[in-house]
């Protein structure tokens, strides 16, 4: 092992993470002039956080997401708050590059002083303005070859209307009304999409705190990069509420019982 | 025409503290064809009274298209009012990139204003010579703004602007509070009663010389869907609201139609 | 002996600006109408993003474009036609000519010729002249007008099939008879459908759903076998112009 955090360990196999939103692990060897060049473009995240997680039920949308943000294996910040409000009907919530993701809060509280405070003129930006311009800056840096490191989904209600959409470094967007980001894609969306499907406007909100809660959980239980503290956002008529941190409840009982692995030989 | 010793520069005050150049560039505005402007509920409209320069020459351009949900009648420079308009519908298409929202009206008309604002106050610079009705549709329904080359902008329940237009004004003030309710043709009809004010002695509105602006749900004598886009209406479609204007009273001698003199002209003499 | 090669031959991975989303788009110009259609799923991988992204848009009362590839790419690409076309109306109070918003795409896209928008496009619509016409692109800018043509990620389960039955490939006409020029607008969605229905049962890319755009040529009717599958029509500015209507199927999802 040596003293470089990020040289630190990750799955070899890099077929399920194309974009690295997972620290790169294998370095290349000549560090020493990393920072020799006039500019510096993000090749990849460096604090990162992990899934972000987001249904449509009855009153409006959830999200949902952990309190970690891991420097490689290590998990390296773990009270950190991945999701952000912004005005008063959208809420922001962002896995990959944690410092791209706070240079994006910086922007978008910008953009609200400067549209809304200043203007007051009743016109306020909803979730979907909000995601349009977030893609817009999403797009047009990784046009620069210089990407925000992040997969965010955005959600929110205005006008009686339910918004939820992703966009991430590519300026890739789409909507639907269960997504999940990161590893949270593979592990989550299925689960998710199970339970919400068809089920969007009857869903109530211990029920959808019920899924987001239990997917959470699995997440915990299947991914290395995630922890059991978390937060959840209600946006409704009523506006943004974001919880405080909370608990994950898991059970590890049945540990005992399995055979098979270490060295454990029956 | 002008005997003035504080008017050769927009940025010196006279000693009555006014800025000369700016108050020509009004004249500019007064100069300019009439054009009216009013809204009901429901629907925002704009009536223009087009000239032209000789019988066998075409009439001028006095209503542009902003976006689908702004559109402007213009008095004074038709030159300035391209470029304005074409600042406009820059700022319409950058709301549209950027946000995926229709510009908010009233930003909309900010922004111009601030932009004539500048060429009051800088050196080397002259005001636009020209004033803008806007009319715009918006989630809080339809407005009428009016915009003038001092930098400021005002929103009306009604309003003209132009040659003769405190003619227009004076209908308008008389019967505003009608509006409110009125629909689409009923709107048109007042707006045309309005325009006809500004008239000289022997003219009449006709298909060729009358532009009307139209934003909200089409009316009973328009073709078009159920579009609540802004729409210009020019030449035969206009024929069925001239018929509906009622023939005009005959003002009584010596009535408020002429315009009161302006007062405190004190350091400059503007002849006619 | 450490392994020594990583030294000599410094591994460097780039950021890469593009992604493929899968879909697969088609047009097919008859003698007064054009379909232009899309599947609606948009995925990265073995993943599904969603359901419903659509990849066929409406330009003017006679133009519709179809963009696959790189989603991002092909959205703002759509944006920026649309402003263009905004700049168009704005100066000369009409919308812009099929043939030449054929060659504006082919100015933008070439523009772009050394960072390309990751894009196929297929504009469908209708002529000055009143005919339907298909152009299709490469992502720099390469186009031609063409009968038909498909793209892609069923492209080569699609092309193949519309080349059998559009353009006659190895068939032989009847004695004494020959290969009609232009199919009726019902045998075109029919092969439209099946060419939908079948690359979404062999390519793990297509599915979910499918839209169909019809553009109509000026004072043409929809024929009774079409009007019973219930199109919706899009307004138009004109109303005695040419007229656009979508049609809406499920596709399998799984």
């Amino acid at each position: 092992m040596d003293h470089f955090p990020t040289n630190w360990g990750r799955p070899k196999y890099d077929g399920f993470d194309t974009n690295a939103t997972y620290p790169f692990h294998d370095h290349g060897h000549n560090q020493s002039a990393a920072f020799a060049g006039a500019t510096q473009h993000t090749q990849q995240p460096i604090v990162t956080g992990t899934s972000v997680l987001a249904i449509k039920y009855k009153d409006g949308i959830m999200m949902a997401a952990d309190n970690l943000a891991s420097y490689g294996s290590l998990a390296r910040f773990k009270g950190v708050q991945r999701l952000h409000p912004i005005g008063d009907y959208t809420v922001v919530g962002a896995s990959g590059d944690m410092s791209d993701f706070q240079y994006l809060q910086h922007v978008l509280d910008g953009l609200v002083i400067s549209e809304e405070i200043n203007a007051q003129d009743g016109h306020t930006l909803g979730p979907a303005e909000i995601h349009e311009y977030l893609s817009q800056v999403m797009y047009s840096r990784r046009s620069k070859m210089n990407p925000l490191w992040n997969s965010l989904l955005v959600g929110g209600v205005k006008d009686g209307q339910r918004f939820l959409a992703y966009v991430d470094l590519l300026g890739v967007t789409y909507f639907a009304s269960t997504l999940a980001t990161g590893y949270g894609a593979y592990i989550a969306q299925p689960l998710l999409r199970k339970a919400v499907e068809g089920r969007e406007n009857t869903l109530t909100e211990p029920e959808a705190r019920g899924i987001l809660e239990e997917a959470l959980r699995v997440l915990f239980y299947r991914d290395a990069r995630s922890i059991n503290q978390y937060q959840i956002a209600t946006i409704t008529a009523n506006g943004v509420d974001i919880s405080g941190s909370l608990k994950l409840e898991t059970a590890w009982g049945f540990a005992e019982g399995i055979r098979g692995y270490g060295s454990q030989t029956q | 025409m002008f005997r003035n010793t504080y008017d050769s520069d927009n940025t010196v005050f006279s000693p009555q503290g006014r800025l000369h150049q700016v108050e020509y560039a009004l004249e500019a505005v007064k100069q300019g064809s009439a054009a009216v402007g009013l809204r009901s509920n429901t629907h925002a409209i704009l009536l223009a009274l087009k000239r032209s320069s000789g019988e066998l020459a075409s009439y001028q351009q006095k209503m542009f298209r902003i976006d689908d949900h702004v559109g402007i009648a213009i008095a004074g420079l038709t030159s300035d009012a391209r470029v304005l308009s074409n600042f406009m519908r820059q700022q319409a298409m950058g709301s549209k990139m950027v946000f995926n929202r229709p510009i908010p009206v009233n930003r909309l008309v900010s922004a111009i204003a601030d932009k004539a604002q500048v060429n009051t106050q800088e050196y080397g610079r002259r005001p636009y010579g020209v004033g803008f009705l806007v009319i715009g549709l918006d989630h809080t329904g339809p407005h009428l703004y009016e915009f003038s080359p001092s930098g400021t902008s005002f929103e009306y329940f009604a309003v003209s602007i132009g040659a003769r237009s405190q003619s227009a004004k004076t209908y308008l003030e008389k019967h505003f509070e009608s509006f409110a309710d009125c629909s689409l043709e009923d709107l048109i009809r007042h707006g045309l009663h309005a325009l006809r004010e500004t008239l000289q002695q022997d003219k009449e509105l006709t298909t060729n010389n009358t532009s009307i602006g139209i934003l909200g749900l089409s009316g009973v004598h328009e073709s078009a869907g159920t579009s609540v886009n802004f729409r210009i209406l020019e030449g035969p479609p206009i024929e069925p609201y001239l018929q509906s204007m009622q023939p005009k009273e005959v003002p009584p001698p010596s009535s408020a139609s002429v315009p009161p003199p302006t007062s405190g002209d004190e350091d400059v003499q503007m002849s006619e | 002996m450490p392994d020594m090669s990583a030294i000599v031959n410094p591994q460097q991975r780039q950021f890469n600006p593009y992604a493929e989303n899968g879909g697969t788009i088609l047009a097919i110009a008859g003698a007064d109408f054009t379909v232009i259609a899309g599947d609606t799923r948009q995925s990265e991988g073995y993943s599904i993003q969603t359901r419903y992204a659509p990849k066929v848009f409406h330009l003017t009362d006679r133009a519709v474009l179809a963009v696959n590839g790189f989603a991002a790419d092909g959205n703002m690409f759509v944006k920026k036609v649309k402003q263009r076309l905004e700049w168009y109306r704005h100066a000369h109070a009409k919308d812009m000519p099929l043939r030449a918003i054929a060659r504006l795409i082919q100015t933008m896209l070439y523009a772009q010729r050394f960072f390309p928008y990751y894009v196929y496009n297929i504009l469908g619509g209708i002529e000055e002249d009143g005919t339907g016409a298909v152009y299709s692109f490469d992502p720099v800018g390469s186009y031609e007008r063409e009968a038909c043509r498909a793209a892609g990620a069923a492209q080569s389960l699609v092309q193949p099939f519309l080349d059998n039955q559009i353009y006659f490939k190895n068939q032989t006409p009847a004695q004494g008879s020959s290969h009609p020029a232009h199919l009726p607008l019902p045998d075109v969605l029919s092969i439209v459908i099946d060419s939908f229905t079948s690359a979404t049962e062999r390519h793990i890319e297509v599915g979910d759903g499918l839209e169909m755009y019809i553009v109509l040529a000026k004072g043409r009717t929809l024929p009774d076998a079409v009007t019973t599958l219930r199109p919706q029509e899009l307004p138009s500015s004109a109303g005695d112009g040419e007229r656009v209507f979508v049609l809406k199927r499920d596709l399998k999802k799984d």
